[in-house]
């Protein structure tokens, strides 16, 4: 109803206290630079990070003189175990097609050494959920009493899943998933610290205004109005110079090496323009809630 | 509170009436002991009719700006009972205390004007929080400032001013919407006596208007002279309370400038206001 009265008493608070409204724009804008640079680079090493789990796998290696019943039977049973994604037959011949592949030298001469394919023919099972792999071990080769796993099913020659490596890639990960995740909410912590400081800081400079106001019988709203509006317009313009310097960046820097490494695994990241209006929003968002709630302090005359 | 806004024929508002309707300030046994233990009003019991001028007097530290910001609110009592035109303010949620505060108009010993508003903005202001049109802020407030004698400084800046020009300002925002009742906490108290007279014969036209004016201030001398209804407070107590005849309740306000002037020892030529 008011909205030009609110809007002109904003532009004028803004002018008038230029030098803290800078302030609180410059943090803005370095919060939401380090915001912008830092969420890309955490969506990275996550998925990274998955992209290592999802090399945890579960070899069931058959029996070489299962029958055509077994295997079935077998088959059907992994395709039914819980928390299994895919299962994928490797043959004989594509198990040593593989290995030769994996080390040519050993293989210039030895398959002929050996005769006969040594290799078994192999259900590849990749886990839904990496963490809980052992679940699916368990239920394919229960552990006995002794400590050896002794396959569940007829046609099960042996269960492996590299316990060593598959152990060392959960610890790694997972540390890896945590940090990230600690780091990213440390760092959004103090970006909406720091920006409630600042404007603390431009609000405090003018709390003698704040009760002046009061003190002639203006409601805690229409005092409050301008501030967030200023709040909204200092967020607004951090936010654009914070984007544009990313835009720069990106320009600049990462898309020529894009191109330059294609080859290089190009983790799943946001896309950039999803992540600008993100930026925009949070930095709007964040000031003009500081700016309201900074300011209740100051209205209890 | 809205009825009591009509203004009122001079004779009959300048006499003290605590018979007459309900008070405009009603006190009750009101005690405020600070958090700090010291105590501001101790079992103050007084009451003020509609249109009387009201001197609160006493040493600094007596109680008088506690009394006059426990009446805005400003403050909570700690005991008794504050009515404000009828309405206790005890129990008066703090949704109301806004449009508490627009009826009643104040002025302080530091003026408390907005530092970076000029003088138009700074009256205006007062006629923005109440939601008052773009045209009658256009009209009334050149008006007022017209009122008092501040017609040519309209976009000066507060720090511009002389400290009696800024008082002017303080009470042309007080009383530009009309408010039925005006507090005033040591007005004259930063100005030499030549403008105190100027800003006392100001308060004094505003009172001719209907409005009840209650002043606190410690110049005893200046009261006296002006023979209106003396409240002495001391140590929080209300010592003396006059309800003196002693002045003619129809005095104009040039007589009333005159005989102060007179009486103070100043020279005749006032502000030309």
């Amino acid at each position: 109803m008011r909205a030009g009265f609110f809007l002109k008493e904003a532009m004028r608070g803004l002018s008038r206290n230029s030098a803290p409204a800078l302030a609180a724009l410059l943090t803005v804008m370095l919060t939401a630079l380090v915001l912008g640079v830092f969420i890309p680079i955490v969506q990275a090493t996550t998925g990274t990070a998955n992209e290592v789990r999802n090399r945890v796998v579960v070899d069931v290696y058959v029996k070489n003189d299962a029958t055509a019943g077994e295997r079935k039977e077998l088959r059907a049973a992994l395709d039914g175990t819980s928390n299994v994604k895919t299962v994928d037959f490797i043959s004989k011949a594509e198990g040593l097609e593989q290995a030769r592949k994996k080390n040519p030298r050993a293989f210039k001469d030895g398959a002929e050494l050996l005769g006969e394919n040594p290799l078994p023919d192999t259900f590849r099972v990749t886990p839904e959920d990496p963490g809980k792999v052992n679940l699916i071990v368990d239920r394919l080769a229960p552990k006995e009493a002794d400590g050896v796993r002794v396959p569940s099913l007829a046609g099960i020659d042996e269960v492996r899943n590299k316990e060593e490596d598959t152990e060392k890639i959960l610890s790694a990960t997972g540390l890896v998933k945590i940090l990230t995740a600690g780091l990213a909410a440390l760092l959004v912590f103090a970006s909406v610290a720091l920006i409630a400081n600042t404007l603390r800081l431009s609000i405090f400079a003018r709390r003698r205004e704040v009760e002046v106001m009061k003190l002639v019988g203006a409601t805690n709203w229409f005092i409050r109005w301008p501030f967030v509006i200023e709040g909204i317009f200092v967020g607004f313009m951090g936010g654009v110079l914070a984007v544009l310097l990313l835009t720069i960046a990106k320009e600049t820097f990462i898309d020529p090496l894009a191109d330059r490494f294609a080859l290089l695994a190009a983790p799943e990241t946001i896309h950039f323009p999803l992540l600008i209006v993100v930026l925009l929003l949070a930095c709007i968002a964040v000031s003009a809630a500081g700016s309201a709630l900074t300011l209740r302090r100051f209205l209890r005359v | 509170m809205a009825s009591t806004r009509t203004r009122h024929a001079p004779t009959r508002a300048a006499r003290p009436a605590p018979a007459r309707g309900t008070p405009v300030v009603d006190l009750r046994g009101v005690s405020k002991v600070y958090d700090s233990g010291t105590v501001g009003l101790d079992r103050a019991t007084l009451s003020i009719g509609r249109g009387e001028f009201v001197f609160l007097v006493g040493p600094t530290g007596c109680g008088k700006s506690t009394c006059i910001r426990l009446l805005m609110k400003e403050l909570e009592a700690s005991a008794g009972e504050i009515l404000i035109a009828g309405k206790k303010l005890n129990d008066m949620s703090r949704q109301r205390v806004p449009s508490l505060r627009r009826n009643i108009g104040v002025v302080f010993q530091d003026y408390k004007l907005l530092p970076n508003r000029t003088v138009y903005d700074n009256v205006a202001y007062s006629l923005e929080v109440i939601g008052e049109s773009r045209q009658d802020i256009r009209r009334k407030v050149p008006d007022i400032l017209r009122l008092v004698g501040l017609s040519t400084k309209l976009h000066n800046f507060p720090d511009e001013l002389s400290g009696g020009e800024q008082q002017r300002v303080s009470v042309a925002r007080a009383f530009v919407n009309h408010p039925p009742l005006l507090l005033a906490d040591e007005p004259t108290g930063n100005l030499d006596p030549e403008t105190s007279i100027g800003i006392m014969q100001l308060i004094y036209r505003i009172n001719r208007t209907g409005t009840t004016v209650v002043v606190a201030t410690h110049d005893s001398e200046m009261v006296d002279k002006m023979r209106r209804r003396v409240i002495e407070l001391r140590e929080g107590r209300i010592i003396r309370d006059e309800l003196s005849g002693l002045y003619r309740p129809d005095e104009s306000t040039t007589e009333f400038a005159v005989r102060l002037r007179g009486e103070m020892g100043v020279g005749p030529e006032g502000h030309p206001n």
